[in-house]
């Protein structure tokens, strides 16, 4: 059906996963906007996601199908309470970075 | 073709991982995350994941990422951040470290259980298998209702408690004066 040589094997989207992972962390480590760091945290979910796609296509286990999908909604409903407290800190304190909002009081 | 499809979606995903780290406005790093995640999305068509493809175009970059802007523009935080600065001195030093540092020692696992990785489950049906054109989700929504569905019950109380939670949070109190984000939130979440 195709050539094996060009066929990209789980272990290349296994490695772009870590690639994309790594990514995260470093923007997570580097940038101080909250909101920023938020979109870091979905790179890093995505890479996971990723990686379980590829292991149930090679495994063939729906398995890890269905836990993207879980993965999904926990992600969907922990941007939902993340932004949500980071428009309740905004809005107390406009133009917050992570390095003005280090300690835990209003 | 998969070698092309492949080279393709991971140019869009570093490119937007890349952006979305590198360019100072939010409102770039969100458009920059919805490149990456287009391209995850492809990745999980090539491999077999069709409809969990489907969910990541609608739930991350139709949902999540609207919300991502929605918040950017309600904030008004939507100014460049100033990237030139760096408050502390040797974190991105140390974070480079800790990117390459990472990046090396997952891909030497992966590179060292290569040779692990074997077929062993009862397979996945793709519609070229000859399983009928929907397949995928038929094949998912067995799994999910079979085998997790205590767990599927119970992501929709997380959904439930998130929602009032967020409510909660977001909700201003009484005796604050009105300024111009909180009628636009108060003409959207309408009566009171």
């Amino acid at each position: 059906m195709v050539i094996a040589i060009a066929t990209p094997t789980t272990t290349w989207y296994l490695l772009l996963a870590a690639m994309l992972f790594s990514t995260g962390v470093v923007g997570v480590l580097v940038r101080r906007n909250p909101l920023v760091m938020f979109m870091c945290i979905e790179l890093m979910l995505n890479a996971v996601n990723l990686t379980f796609v590829a292991m149930a296509n090679k495994l063939g286990d729906i398995g890890g199908q269905t836990t993207v999908f879980f993965v999904m909604v926990v992600a969907a409903a922990e941007v939902v309470v993340g932004l949500g407290i980071i428009v309740s800190i905004l809005r107390r304190r406009p133009g917050a970075t992570a390095d003005d909002i280090a300690e835990l009081k209003g | 073709m998969q070698l092309f499809v492949f080279i393709c979606a991971a140019a869009m995903i570093l490119g937007g991982a890349v952006g979305v780290i590198l360019r100072s406005h939010p409102v770039h790093a969100a458009l920059s995350l919805i490149l990456t995640l287009f391209g995850v999305a492809v990745l999980f068509v090539a491999q077999n994941a069709h409809f969990l493809a489907a969910v990541q175009v609608i739930v991350y970059a139709g949902a999540i990422v609207v919300l991502f802007l929605f918040v950017i523009m309600l904030l008004g935080v939507d100014k460049a951040d100033s990237l030139r600065i760096d408050p502390v001195k040797v974190q991105r030093p140390l974070a480079a470290v800790v990117g390459v540092g990472l990046m090396g020692l997952i891909g030497a696992a992966i590179v060292q259980g290569r040779s692990t990785l074997a077929q062993r489950g009862t397979g996945i049906d793709t519609a070229s298998g000859g399983a009928g054109r929907d397949s995928n989700i038929r094949q998912l929504a067995t799994d999910l209702f079979s085998n997790h569905v205590f767990a599927f019950e119970i992501t929709s109380v997380l959904l439930v408690i998130a929602v009032v939670g967020t409510v909660l949070l977001a909700r201003r109190p009484r005796s604050s004066g009105a300024s111009d984000g909180e009628s636009v939130i108060r003409q959207n979440s309408g009566a009171k």
